[in-house]
Formats: structure tokens, sequence, C-alpha cells
């Protein structure tokens, strides 16, 4: 295939579709509506659904039944709508029904500045939703790699039976570049059960990756459904032990694939002294930043966070044993870099960061860059 | 070699999708392209503006900082988005919507707008008369492929007259 112009937002919906999503429920709101837009043209092609909700706490609620049904979901929004479909993506990961709930960041709190650039939704992706659940965020640079994160999205959603944020932002979602897309993409099937009901299955009986094989509804089997904590049947039982097992069993199915699930982007690093963490839209300006510094003769190495959680620890821990010091760039007042703090022990880091409706321009993040190799130096 | 562009206005005069339109000319000629765009939350009637970057090599950092060239389709968008242009760069403006020349020195004065409405009726063409400037006047992109590239994007029934517009912008510089 040719290249041709596309949209970030244009790319997620064509990953969708390529992975097998044949539902999308949602509502508009800037920036993410070109996403809608795009599967209300394509899905109807390939026999899918769409619909257009009355809010976004039943945009996650169609998705989430859809899904219990059989069907690939997809979801969109930004941050208002996001924080409203909360209560629903802690039901989805509590119950097990995949789902992928695309956020394309704008300035908040709140409605915030409903055009501008953000990436102030980084904690609430992990965290927005209460509870000690499990959950998979990913971070796209480009329109390119926008495409590829759906597809990864929408097949780690079906692998672990988990929401999985896609989390890219304005720079991104409304970026338009050149791109070439792969005519097939790998798909992990929907997983079914294995074996019947008088064989003695139960909806929620881990398998040996610890994820359940939940059937989907109306094709023959008995399931319930439930945001309450519940035992292999699916019913809710009041046990310390069930809770404890259940709680531990969906941070496993996760953790003990994560070295598979964590991606990150690294350059320079071979002879870097020093290196900038960035992520999503950011990190282009970011690589920007450490072009010109190496231009300039300073050794700065690029780590780029695909994966966002599970969290790179290892992999930036291990980095940093080689590295005077880190410079963590993202468009918010500070949240990864809290992360990477916890992460790093042995080097400073420091944040470059920034809340003002604007991207980075590549000197400030050059000028962070500087700044801390000044206050290395000078200890 | 990097072109860097700004093509600003008003919400609803069409320079997002005459944005659009260049970036995806230049991708037609195998080059690499960025476009980028940002807009007040009224839409239609507020600030507006798209940039766009054509470049050989590979482009990162996605915004303009010393665009070659700037199209203002209204007065403040030519007062807000002139003072970043190279010294060798040149600003395009809409001869009777920015009645101010602002202080540079290479300034081109087109009746975008009027063109549009005196010979097609409607000022909604003024987008696409531009982009006939832009081209003759950037030389980044074929005449014939910008010809493709509008013809693809706008509705079948209307390709006659943008093509008609875009020679009227080609022509009148």
């Amino acid at each position: 295939m040719s290249a041709r112009l596309m949209q970030g937002n244009e790319a997620i919906a064509e990953g969708a579709l390529a992975a097998g999503v044949r539902f999308f429920g949602g509502y508009p709101i800037t920036p993410s509506t070109e996403i809608a837009e795009s599967l209300a043209k394509l899905l109807p092609k390939v026999g899918g659904t769409f619909v257009q909700m009355e809010d976004e706490i039943a945009s996650m609620g169609v998705v989430l039944g859809a899904s219990l049904a059989g069907k690939k979901v997809l979801t969109a929004s930004s941050g208002p709508g996001i924080s409203l479909k909360q209560e629903l993506i802690g039901y989805a990961s509590a119950a097990e029904i995949p789902a992928v709930i695309v956020n394309v960041q704008r300035v908040g709190p709140s409605t915030g500045q409903p055009t501008a650039p953000s990436q102030g939704d980084v904690m609430q992706a992990r965290w927005g939703t209460h509870g000690d659940h499990s959950i998979i965020v990913l971070s796209p640079w480009s329109v390119r790699e926008a495409f590829d994160i759906a597809v990864k999205s929408v097949n780690y959603a079906e692998r672990f039976r988990v929401p999985v944020i896609l989390l890219t932002d304005e720079i991104v979602g409304h970026l338009r570049e050149n791109v070439e897309l792969p005519a097939e993409v790998e798909i992990y099937p929907r997983r079914l059960p294995k074996i019947s009901r008088a064989e003695g299955y139960e909806p929620y009986a881990p398998d040996e990756d610890l994820v359940p094989n939940v059937a989907n509804f109306g094709e023959g089997f008995h399931i319930h459904v439930t945001g309450l904590i519940h035992d292999e049947t699916g019913f809710p039982v009041g046990s310390p032990k069930i809770t404890r097992e259940a709680i531990k069993r969906m941070h496993e199915k996760i953790s003990r694939a994560q070295d598979e699930i964590i991606e990150v982007h690294q350059e320079f690093m071979d002879d870097a002294q020093f290196a900038v963490v960035s992520f999503g839209g950011t990190a282009r300006t970011a690589y920007e930043a450490v072009l010109n510094a190496r231009k300039r003769g300073q050794k700065v190495g690029f780590v780029r966070l695909i994966t966002i959680f599970p969290f790179a620890e290892k992999i930036l821990r291990e980095l940093s044993k080689n590295l005077r010091g880190l410079v963590v760039a993202e468009l918010n007042f500070g949240q990864i870099v809290n992360e990477v703090e916890r992460a790093v022990k042995n080097c400073p880091v420091k944040l470059c960061a920034k809340y003002d409706m604007t991207i980075f321009e590549p000197e400030e993040i050059e000028a962070s860059i500087d700044e801390l190799i000044a206050e290395v130096n000078a200890k | 070699m990097r072109k860097q562009l700004r093509l600003s206005g008003s919400g609803g005069q069409g320079v997002i999708t005459a944005a659009i339109i260049l970036a995806e000319a230049a991708v037609s000629e195998g080059k690499n392209a960025v476009q980028s765009q940002s807009y007040g939350p009224e839409a239609r009637g507020g600030a507006s503006k798209s940039e766009v970057i054509i470049d050989d090599e590979k482009i990162f950092h996605p915004h303009v900082k010393t665009p070659d060239f700037v199209l203002a389709m209204t007065q403040k968008a030519a007062d807000k988005y002139f003072h970043d242009l190279k010294d060798d760069g040149v600003l395009i403006l809409d001869d009777d919507l920015v009645p101010k020349s602002p202080d540079f020195k290479n300034i081109i004065r087109v009746p975008i707008t009027k063109l549009a409405v005196e010979k097609l009726g409607r000022a909604l063409f003024a987008n696409i008369v531009a982009l006939g400037v832009l081209v003759k006047v950037t030389k980044l992109v074929d005449f014939e492929t910008i010809k493709k590239s509008v013809a693809s994007r706008v509705p079948p029934h209307t390709v006659e007259q943008n093509m008609t517009a875009l020679q009227l912008g080609f022509e009148a510089v």
C-alpha cells in the first residue's frame, strides 16, 4: 500500500477495525470525535455496529454489554468523558470484560481547555476507578504507531480480559502525517470455554495463564456477571479467602506477563550519561531535543514509554545504573515523574513540566537537560 | 529541504481543509508531511490555524518554528502570526480581509475571498483559491498534483467549481 496522509484518531479507528473491533459505543468530545466519526463510516461496511449513546456512562455500559455478547469493543472520549466512565471501567476490571477505552487527552481538570493538548490523565488511567484493579495503559507517539497500539490494545484486552486504556493526546490524535498501514495484523481471538457444562465448566475458573475463559452470552452457557467479588462460578461470595485470591489473580494475570507487555523505545543509550524520559506526543519533541543536545556534544539518550502501565520499573532501574541523571518531560504538572523516581535509585530525576495549552518546544526540554547537567556537575 | 507553512484565519474559512489538502498533495509526491491544527472551542468564527511541515527527512516535533510561508485570511491572524516568519519568508494576505499590512518586507496581497465571491458566487471557495495562490508562490507541489488532491477531498458535485477556484488563485499571482 502506498503512503497516505492520515490523522492519529483515524489510525486508531483503522487499527481497532483491523484487530477485529465490531462494536463502538460512544459520545462525541473534542479531541476524540474523529475516532467515532471514522468508525461510524467503517463499522457498518464490515457488519459491525456503531451506537452514539446519550452520554459517556451509557457508552461504557453498552460496550461492556456488547463485549459480554461476544463482540470486540472500543469506546473513545477525552478527560471529562473518561471521568464519567470510571465506575464501569472498574466493573470491567472486576468482571473481567475485555474493552478498549481511548482517552485523547486535553487540558483538565473538569472541562478544562477543550481543544488544547495535555498529558494530565496519566495517573487517572492507572487509578481512575476505585479499588485494587488491574489495567493496561499504552501510549503512541505517531500516527502509524497509533494504528499498531490500537491493534495491541484490542489484543491485550482479549488476552487478559482486562480494560485497556489507549492513552493518547491531542498532539497525536489530531496530527496528520504520511503512513503506510500493514495489509494484515496479528489478532488475538476471543477466549472461549474449553470444556462443556457437563465436564464441569465454570465461567470464572482461571486458565493456566490465570485468565478465565468466560463464555459469551447467548452461546449456550449459564453465566452470572457481577462487580461483586465472586468465585469461579461468577456468583458473589463474602469470604476472605476468595476475596484475597480474586484480587491477587487479577493482578498476577498481568504482572506475570509484564515483560512481554512492557515496551520501551530507547535510542542513543550506548554512550549516554543522561537521558530524557517521555511518552506520547511529547516524545516527538523530546526526540528533537535529544538530537539537538547530541549535536552539541552532550551525551544524552532517549527513552520513550510505549507501555505506561504496568510501569517499566525494572528497565528504568537497569538503565539508570549507567546514567548520571534523567529528565522526565511530560505535558502536565508532574505525574509519571513520580513513577520514575520510585524506580530509579541511583541518579537524580528532574521534571520538565508544562501545562499551558501549548506543546513543548525542543528548546524547553534542552534547557532542562542543560540545567540537570549543570546541577550534577556542581555536586 | 524542510519547508514550514502556517495557514491562519477564522473558523469556517477552511484554512484547516486547505492545509490538509496541501499535505496530502506533498505525500502523494512521495514527501514526508505533518499537519497540525489549533482552533478555539467555538470552532466557527473563532481563531483557526493550521500548520504544515514538508520534508524529505523524518519529521518529529510537529510544530512550525520559523515559517517559510504564512497565509493570513483575517487581520487578527495577520497581526498574530507573521512575527516568526523567516527573513526571506513570504506573507500572503487576503487583500480585502486584511486592510493593514503588518511590518514585513515580503508581502503578497491577493483578493482571495473577493475572487471566490465574484467568479464563483460564494466565499466558500476562498480556501481553494488560497491553495492555488500557495502552490504558485511556494512551488512545493505540482499544480497537477494539487488538482488531484482537491478533487479527491471535495464533494463530487463541486469538483468543477473547485478546479476553477484553484486556477483563479494560481493565476492571481
